[in-house]
């Protein structure tokens, strides 16, 4: 686990901090989210690092998307579901009713599993989060910010010259890196990412991974995913999920190494799942 | 006799599809997956081929027999008489209605054996008819029975008759629209160029002329009597009205779908669609009274309270009523075009922190575009085509006038006026007729042109 003097200084400053001294980010206190008679997730405790990429893994069903959506508060969009426990981000409550749920999702991006460009221009998709927020006053600044979040996405290559086409026209590897450029744009401090790749091949899996290892220089990053392949190569620490329940959390290396619990030992070896 | 024969068609058809099947079982002898095709397509594939011949027999062999029993009859009669169609007619309707026993007063001697020669050779023609239909399928039964072998692709023949049926379908509907187009057309073509109706306008007297005036002489001594068959005033009438239904339809239907698609509750939503869609149901003849007698008064009354004059019959009221008429035909398909728009295209917009009018207006209503602008389409040929509104609620008086106070006629209600009662088809008023349902033909489908290309232009096409 490599740290920088300057994440080591933040890790001082804010509070809680993780046990390994990074410093939290968001921080889930008990947890419990219910669709309807459906206890989905269950008693969920954790404290996620800034600066750094936090994968979730898990069978399916197992509540690992579910708790990501909870981040976001994309859950207040389906009628059934009630969320219960605490979650801060920066030890700010997110289900405090006093905070607004447009300047949460602004600071916590989300990209989803399948790439959902919108039916507009390459630039016009990068451009949306800025235009709602306003965080542009002039048309030039606006380009700036597009430039920027197609150039951190590493698409800026392939698409400038061809700006004004339909971001729907775009490879799926395309499409999924357009839609990671949207979310910079609004210059979140989160990025959430709900199986980013599954709907990709390899080729541009390994483009995504490459741009999310660039990434977690400068966000904290969550990442839901299927492959464990894909969590031991991208995060620095993992959380296990299993049954609704949060079974396992810790660096990367040593869930995968020395995993404490029988479950996730089976998990990982295959012999579950 | 049609009764005896589709009875025999069902009873053999059905047959068919039963042998056809059990044929197919036991060619198979227990082996079912060396079938090429299902049993079902057997026994389909023996119905359709006896279904075909049986078809095709009647539907040659009833009129030629019909044609063989009236030359019957009229072979009683002398070649001068059957020469002349006014006379031939005559005899031949009595002599059908003598054989049908419905004749009343004296029958001569020669119509009498008409009447008998039409009766027989219709019953015998019908039996062979009938015969010759039944020994077709049971022939073509035969046949199918003897194709049917293991390898035989059944299904095959039955996916191409299924393609040919849907075909035909199509073509019907594309011919009709044409027969329509080529009947106006016709008629219109007279109107401005043949040279036996008189009174006729010329083209551009007709396409540009702000008078409209249609008068046909009673008698022939009547004179000259002042005519004017100019277009523009009913084109001006009709496309006021339907203006302020669409002013009027527009903003509340379309703002009623984004309710029902985004806002209401499944419940809210289960209930208040159907009621919507009910004022579709509505007799355009209902509203149209409602139109005369309640809002036309009130906005007269409205009016003078505001001092203004409004004439008992105003574009305005008919132009309302009509707007409420076309409100389900936007609100219920708008409806369906947003909430057809994928639930990742929200999720995306929501997770950028955007709210749901932002979320509504930028990314759901352009991917509705093309969904919502032929809602409009439609409602707007709803609205030009309408008639029964315009009669009761904004008058018959051609004023060129934009004032949607006044009273305006439009090019449907003249198309009504001029065809109700009995007509001559070779005055030029009543040639009128057509010569407007041409144009108007012409002005809902350039209107439909604009509206692809807007939908061109600017639709946002998801996948």
């Amino acid at each position: 686990m490599d740290m920088s003097a300057a994440t080591r200084m933040e890790a001082e400053r804010s509070a809680p901090v993780t046990a390994q001294g990074l410093p939290a980010k968001v921080v889930a206190r008990d947890v419990n989210v219910f669709y309807g008679e459906k206890h989905a997730l269950k008693h969920v405790d954790v404290d996620i690092p800034d600066r750094g990429v936090t994968a979730f893994i898990g069978p399916s069903g197992c509540g690992k998307s579910t708790f990501l959506r909870c981040i976001n508060r994309m859950n207040d969009t389906i009628a059934s579901c009630k969320v219960t426990g605490k979650i801060t981000i920066d030890n700010r409550d997110i289900y405090d009713p006093s905070l607004d749920v447009v300047q949460l999702r602004a600071r916590v991006g989300m990209v989803f599993q399948k790439p959902n460009p919108f039916p507009k221009s390459i630039f016009d998709n990068v451009a949306y989060g800025p235009k709602i927020h306003g965080l542009a006053r002039t048309k030039s600044e606006l380009e700036a910010i597009v430039t920027a979040s197609l150039e951190k996405a590493g698409l800026w290559s392939e698409v400038k010259d061809r700006l004004g086409d339909s971001g729907t026209g775009l490879s799926g590897g395309q499409q999924q890196r357009l839609c990671i450029a949207r979310a910079i744009a609004v210059n979140p401090d989160v990025i959430l990412m709900d199986e980013p790749c599954s709907a990709l091949d390899p080729i541009a899996t390994a483009k995504v991974e490459t741009l999310i290892d660039e990434l977690r220089a400068n966000y904290c990053i969550i990442i839901v995913t299927h492959s464990m392949q894909q969590a031991a190569r991208v995060s620095q620490r993992t959380a296990f999920f299993h049954l609704g329940t949060l079974v396992e959390e810790g660096p990367t290396e040593r869930i995968f190494s020395t995993p404490r619990d029988q479950r996730t030992q089976d998990y990982i070896t295959g012999r579950t799942g | 006799m049609a009764y005896q024969f589709f009875a025999a068609l069902v009873l053999l058809v059905s047959t068919a599809y039963v042998v056809g099947h059990r044929r197919a079982l036991s060619v198979a002898a227990g082996r079912l997956h060396d079938l090429h095709s299902l049993p079902a397509y057997h026994g389909l594939f023996s119905a359709i081929g006896v279904f075909v011949p049986m078809l095709a027999v009647f539907v040659l062999g009833a009129p030629l027999v019909n044609w063989m029993a009236q030359s019957a009859a009229l072979g009683n009669f002398d070649a001068a008489i059957q020469a002349d169609p006014l006379q031939r007619s005559v005899i031949l309707r009595d002599a059908v209605s003598l054989a049908k026993g419905q004749f009343g007063g004296d029958a001569s001697p020669e119509l009498q054996q008409a009447a008998a020669d039409f009766k027989s050779v219709l019953a015998n023609g019908n039996w062979a008819v009938l015969g010759l239909s039944i020994a077709a399928g049971l022939a073509a039964l035969a046949a199918a029975f003897g194709t049917i072998k293991v390898p035989f692709r059944a299904r095959k023949h039955v996916e191409r008759f299924t393609k040919i049926v849907l075909g035909a379908c199509a073509v019907v509907a594309v011919l009709t629209t044409i027969g329509i187009v080529f009947s106006v057309a016709f008629e219109t073509y007279r109107f401005f160029f043949d040279p036996a109706i008189k009174g006729k306008p010329s083209v551009t007297s007709f396409l540009f002329g702000l008078e409209w005036n249609p008068q046909a002489a009673m008698r022939a001594d009547q004179g000259a009597i002042s005519t004017a068959y100019g277009f523009v005033p009913l084109l001006v009438g009709s496309l006021l009205i339907t203006f302020i239904a669409i002013c009027v339809a527009g903003p509340l239907g379309l703002f009623s779908a984004i309710f029902l698609s985004e806002y209401a509750s499944q419940k809210v939503r289960a209930i208040a669609k159907p009621i919507l869609e009910i004022l579709a149901g509505i007799p355009t003849v209902v509203l149209g009274f409602f139109a005369a007698l309640t809002v036309a008064p009130l906005i007269r009354g409205l009016g003078e309270a505001y001092g203004l004059n409004v004439a008992s019959e105003s574009a305005l009221a008919a132009g309302l009523v009509m707007g409420m008429m076309i409100i389900p035909f936007i609100s219920s398909l708008s409806d369906d075009v947003i909430t057809a728009v994928p639930q990742s295209m929200r999720d995306g917009s929501y997770a950028l922190g955007a709210t749901k009018s932002e979320t509504i207006r930028q990314v759901l209503l352009p991917a509705a575009l093309p969904g919502i602008v032929s809602a409009f389409m439609l409602a707007i040929s709803r609205a030009i085509g309408e008639t029964m509104i315009v009669v009761m609620a904004a008058g018959l008086a051609a004023n060129l006038t934009l004032n949607p106070l006044e009273a305006v006629t439009t090019i449907t209600v003249q198309i009504k006026t001029i065809l109700v009662g009995d007509q001559e088809f070779d005055s030029a008023k009543t040639l009128a007729a057509f010569a407007l349902g041409f144009v108007l033909f012409f002005v809902t489908l350039l209107l439909n042109y604009i509206a692809l290309r807007i939908v061109r232009k600017y639709r946002e096409q998801y996948d």
